[in-house]
């Protein structure tokens, strides 16, 4: 991959994917990679998110369940625009 | 069939048992938490011993006396080390223990202080533990297979990049030299949780896969729900996971379960620091979370290679065992890098494939198993941290 991927992507059935640069900015133009195939897709950052937290995909709204390595991670608690940084603010366990 | 793993040799130790070594301690090993002095004493006047001092030993009973005893037995037995100088307070609980030790075939010297006091018995131990380092000091490594190799794995300071990376590069290992018949540990009983639907699933057959969930089940029920005061949110995923990305216990366990890779399953489990009967393949062990812990517990079962695939940087180091840090974290290669032994940051730059690290990890097993000392070994961290199950009498 000549362009190194901004964001990577466990399955294509998730819901969130992981910041893989240092120092990543909103408004970003990422380039976003699916490890599960090397498939490839773009997505504008939609806030500053550090190195190894997550960015949703796509809208997600409260009650939601965010997937990743396509499975069940979590429910999300507050609403997250696509493009938007995931984490203990807006997504908890299921277990407790 | 073979494989291009099938012929991989390394230099060892051959053991009296018939184990193999990667490393020819002269362990000064104390009984309990007051022989620490004399065995610290005995290290000193001796170069080229290993005193390994711990917090217990006394008061203890029941399960929790057999974990330890198990523990301190294990650890003397393990083929990474020669030949033990054992000493205690008191001769008898000393000499279970050197008696255990010596069922290997290797040889072990046992002193107890009462009636001698620390003079007395530091002056006899030292004599005995010379005698050894001489002996050790003559051994020659030999040719042994890779596959005569017994290696652990457990992670530490994970984040979505041990995920992505670095436990991965564990799982590609054990896929490809679990075929070529070496033993395996995994364990982190705790940090299955949100992924032990998946992990039941990879058990050999139903039986070992019922037999694993019970004991997942017993922890969560009796450490767990028996002595939570809050949701847990802030111990699983910790606060350093946290701040490396990890939301969620989930998702911090399926990270986790990346270890055993993709074709791998387990054949048996273990209890906590017991060495695997049902020949060579891959074992889960019920063992703590914590990096110093399941690693001492692991050691004590015999594995002597540890795989320690970090995120945000742990540092854990064993006195008997080379721990190999493995690291996809870029950020962590940048600040941290005199902990890293295998960079797999290319990963996540899509310049390395799993395939090619494993086969880095492989190379630097290898080569650790020829002597080559790990990162943790360069830097001297010896963390020696026995597990407790509960208050002694």
């Amino acid at each position: 991959m000549s362009e190194i991927p901004h964001l990577l992507v466990h399955e294509h059935a998730d819901n969130v994917g992981v910041v893989v640069v240092e120092g990543l900015a909103a408004g970003t133009d990422m380039l976003c990679c699916v490890t599960h195939d090397n498939s490839t897709f773009r997505l504008t950052a939609g806030a500053d998110v550090p190195i190894g937290h997550k960015i949703a995909l796509k809208d997600l709204a409260e009650g939601d369940t965010a997937i990743k390595y396509g499975e069940d991670i979590g429910k999300v608690i507050a609403g997250i625009p696509k493009g938007g940084h995931v984490h203990t603010h807006n997504v908890k366990t299921k277990r407790w | 069939m073979a494989s291009k793993y099938s012929n991989m040799t390394v230099k060892a130790y051959r053991r009296e048992n018939g184990r193999v070594g990667v490393r020819n301690h002269v362990l000064i090993l104390p009984v309990d938490d007051i022989s620490n002095a004399a065995c610290e004493a005995v290290a000193n006047n001796v170069k080229g011993t290993l005193a390994i001092p711990h917090a217990y030993g006394r008061l203890q009973f029941g399960e929790d006396l057999e974990l330890h005893f198990r523990t301190m037995i294990g650890t003397g037995s393990n083929p990474n080390v020669h030949s033990v100088v054992v000493i205690g307070i008191e001769p008898g609980w000393t000499k279970r223990i050197a008696d255990g030790i010596r069922e290997t075939g290797k040889e072990v010297a046992e002193f107890s202080i009462e009636q001698n006091g620390d003079f007395e018995t530091i002056r006899a131990a030292s004599w005995a533990a010379k005698d050894f380092v001489h002996k050790a000091t003559e051994v020659q490594r030999e040719e042994c297979n890779i596959s005569e190799l017994w290696v652990s794995t457990k992670c530490g300071e994970s984040d979505t990049t041990t995920g992505l990376g670095s436990c991965p590069t564990v799982g590609n290992m054990y896929d490809k030299l679990l075929p070529e018949g070496i033993t395996g540990f995994f364990g982190e009983t705790s940090e299955i949780t949100g992924a032990e639907h998946i992990c039941q699933k990879r058990a050999i057959n139903e039986e070992v896969g019922e037999r694993w969930y019970a004991m997942w089940k017993a922890y969560q029920d009796d450490v767990i729900f028996a002595h939570q005061t809050d949701d847990l949110s802030d111990s699983q995923p910790t606060k350093g996971n946290i701040e490396g990305g990890l939301t969620t216990i989930e998702e911090k366990a399926l990270g986790n379960l990346e270890k055993i890779g993709r074709t791998s399953q387990f054949i048996d489990i273990l209890e906590p620091a017991e060495m695997p009967g049902a020949g060579a393949g891959l074992y889960f062990m019920d063992s703590s979370s914590a990096a110093a812990e399941c690693v001492t517990l692991m050691a004590a079962g015999g594995a002597v290679i540890h795989t320690f695939p970090t995120g945000q940087g742990n540092v854990v180091g064993n006195p008997i065992v080379p721990v190999i840090k493995i690291t996809a974290n870029p950020r962590t290669v940048r600040t941290m890098s005199e902990h890293v032994d295998v960079d797999v940051s290319g990963i996540l730059r899509r310049d390395m494939t799993i395939d090619e690290a494993g086969d880095a990890l492989i190379e630097m097993i290898c080569r650790t198993a020829n002597g080559r000392n790990t990162a943790a070994e360069a830097l001297g961290h010896r963390e020696f941290s026995m597990t407790k199950l509960y208050r002694s009498a």
